[in-house]
């Protein structure tokens, strides 16, 4: 399982690459923070991938649920910062 | 190989797969709210699919318990912040793009 974890984590880790060419690219500010987002969601397979690595899976696993909870608040407070009426009329 | 690790690996490549699928339509697909579909719908699958198959290689035990209540969180998070973020971009004032848009340089086959 260490082999097959190491290759996917590889795997993932360019597939990562992607969402961040629409991070740097993006023609607007929402598609950046869709990129972040989606590099974030894939972020929380990572860490558990790492974990199976380490054999170390019932510690990663709480810090896979800190992620992702993490995740969701920051872009929700992002957006409702977009969504408010002062930042629309700049 | 037993057949709880060859359900596991089929899973984790299926989402690896749909993972790929996922974030080659964010940068595919030609306007944000089209984008939100792939960032929204199958990046999710392919998120789930990965831990269930940790999940399932993992056995029955308190790790694989914590790993289906993050599956079960993600399946509801990850849609509803892209949701919030495609209700931000409307009430900021993109328009989305429609097929007989007078938008130039980008027609139907012209997808960047």
């Amino acid at each position: 399982m260490e082999y097959l974890s190491t290759h996917l984590t590889a795997v993932v880790t360019a597939i990562i690459l992607i969402p961040f060419y629409r991070v740097l690219k993006g023609p607007t500010v929402f598609d950046r923070l869709l990129g972040a987002g989606a590099i974030a969601a894939k972020t929380t397979v990572i860490i558990c991938l790492i974990g199976f690595i380490y054999r170390r899976i019932d510690l990663f696993v709480d810090i896979t649920l800190a992620y992702a909870l993490l995740n969701f608040i920051g872009i929700i407070a992002v957006s409702k910062y977009f969504e408010s009426q002062e930042v629309r009329e700049e | 190989m037993t057949i709880q690790e060859i359900i596991a690996v089929a899973l984790l490549l299926a989402g690896a797969f749909f993972m790929f699928v996922g974030s080659l339509g964010l940068i595919r697909l030609p306007d944000f709210f089209s984008r939100t579909h792939a960032a929204g719908m199958t990046d999710t699958l392919g998120i789930m699919l990965m831990l269930g198959g940790l999940a399932v290689y993992e056995g029955w035990s308190l790790i694989s318990a914590k790993l289906v209540a993050i599956i079960i969180f993600v399946a509801i998070v990850n849609p509803v912040t892209v949701h919030a973020l495609a209700k931000a971009a409307l009430e900021y004032g993109i328009k989305p793009q429609l097929r007989n848009d007078d938008r130039k340089g980008e027609t139907k086959d012209d997808v960047h």
